[in-house]
């Protein structure tokens, strides 16, 4: 077959837009597998939904030791967190602890805060956990997207895509994060454990995540239910009607470590009333 | 031609056949039956819900892409919020969640995944973290 110069150079330039054309439409229209195209999946209705999730926390609304303590133990007890107990020596075994939530002083807590005549505050106690940063370190050096924040503030874990590099670990400024250095399973108690929720596995890192699970089907976070009135108030920081906007924009708060310019989301409420 | 050595090459083809073949002459006559897969104890969820048994596809598709479903929920739930997926075949709505839906009607692990994956010795690990339903014959789990 003969072919002049000029038929040869409309084939090629009518094969190269197909090509292109082609390229464009499979980039822009991802491959599914039938049964599971994106407009047959969809969120709950009942769901809570926000553009911004934040935590106001309020640490006089606390009266005792024990409201702190049941805070933290039905977080860890749905969440299915385990308790790897006292070292040998009776010291706490902080190396292969799991913690989403916990209580930390305040000269832990707010290292860089001045308590000159005021001593005791450095001693007292507060809730800490992640802070579901706007700006979040960990999503930002971890090399899987295994942590990302999703469209309404949360910070969430995909344990699926998680490989153990522990670089979110080191970047999180507020120690927030717990690795699974041992099979935690062992040491979830059975009666505690929670069937409706995964545990973790070993070589994964976790920590809270606003508890998704249960914004997912209306419901509020375990610990802000467990809290006594007023003292964890959880809400859309960008809606200006907000039961938590309305709190932090008239009452003085202070953030941890908002110099290092995270964007941290949980506000401490100071001074009681 | 002449074979150097003969009697020692072909005794060690007979063996080495012999041993290559063992596992076929060993299983003759054995029965190696196809692994099938049982919805026992119950079905609760779904007769609940339906009033009948309701798969979320039909049985051939979920046979051949089960695999690929769950990974396709299990990113959509964590990533992207979602939770509710209507069937494409019947139109139901289903809850995406391994552990509060699928094993809510196949709700023994033993009887139902280990079936066909033991056969086939695929080792999925799901249930490294999710946790399996309570194996009880005959009763609620």
């Amino acid at each position: 077959m003969s072919m002049d110069r000029r038929q040869f150079l409309k084939i090629t330039g009518i094969s190269s837009i197909l090509g292109l054309g082609a390229s464009v439409a499979s980039a822009t229209h991802p491959i599914w597998m039938p049964g599971v195209d994106p407009d047959l999946v969809s969120p709950n209705a009942q769901a809570l939904t926000a553009k911004r999730w934040g935590m106001a926390v309020d640490m006089t609304k606390f009266r005792s030791e024990a409201d702190i303590k049941r805070v933290v133990e039905a977080c860890h007890s749905i969440h299915n967190v385990p308790d790897f107990g006292n070292n040998p020596d009776g010291t706490k075994n902080i190396k292969d602890e799991i913690k989403w939530i916990w209580k930390a002083k305040f000269k832990q807590a707010f290292p860089e805060q001045a308590t000159e005549l005021n001593e005791h505050l450095e001693e007292a106690p507060f809730l800490v956990f992640c802070n579901h940063c706007d700006n979040p370190a960990c999503v930002r050096v971890c090399p899987t997207k295994a942590t990302f924040k999703r469209d309404d503030g949360a910070v969430m874990m995909d344990m699926h895509r998680c490989i153990g590099c522990r670089f979110c670990m080191a970047a999180c400024p507020y120690g927030a994060r717990s690795f699974n250095w041992r099979d935690p399973r062992p040491f979830i108690k059975k009666e505690k454990q929670n069937r409706k929720y995964p545990t973790r596995t070993k070589g994964v890192v976790e920590k809270c995540t606003f508890c998704t699970e249960r914004l997912a089907v209306g419901q509020m976070p375990a610990c802000v239910e467990k809290a006594p009135p007023g003292g964890l108030v959880f809400g859309d920081l960008d809606d200006p009607k907000s039961a938590i906007r309305r709190l932090v924009s008239t009452r003085y708060t202070i953030r941890r470590k908002p110099e290092l310019g995270t964007g941290p989301n949980i506000y401490y409420v100071i001074g009681g009333r | 031609m002449k074979l150097y050595n003969g009697g020692l090459i072909i005794t060690g083809i007979v063996v080495f056949l012999a041993l290559a073949f063992f596992p076929f002459y060993y299983n003759i006559g054995k029965v190696n039956a196809k692994p099938e897969p049982k919805l026992e104890p119950a079905i609760k969820m779904s007769e609940k819900r339906f009033g009948k048994k309701q798969c979320v596809e039909p049985r051939e598709f979920m046979r051949r892409e089960h695999m690929v479903l769950l990974n396709n929920w299990r990113d959509s739930v964590v990533r992207d919020k979602n939770r509710r997926y209507s069937s494409e075949a019947s139109g139901k709505t289903f809850n995406m969640s391994l552990q509060n839906e699928c094993m809510q009607c196949h709700s023994s692990k033993k009887n139902f995944c280990d079936k066909c994956h033991t056969y086939m010795a695929v080792k999925p690990f799901c249930w490294d973290c999710h946790i399996e339903p309570k194996e009880k014959e005959g009763s609620k789990s």
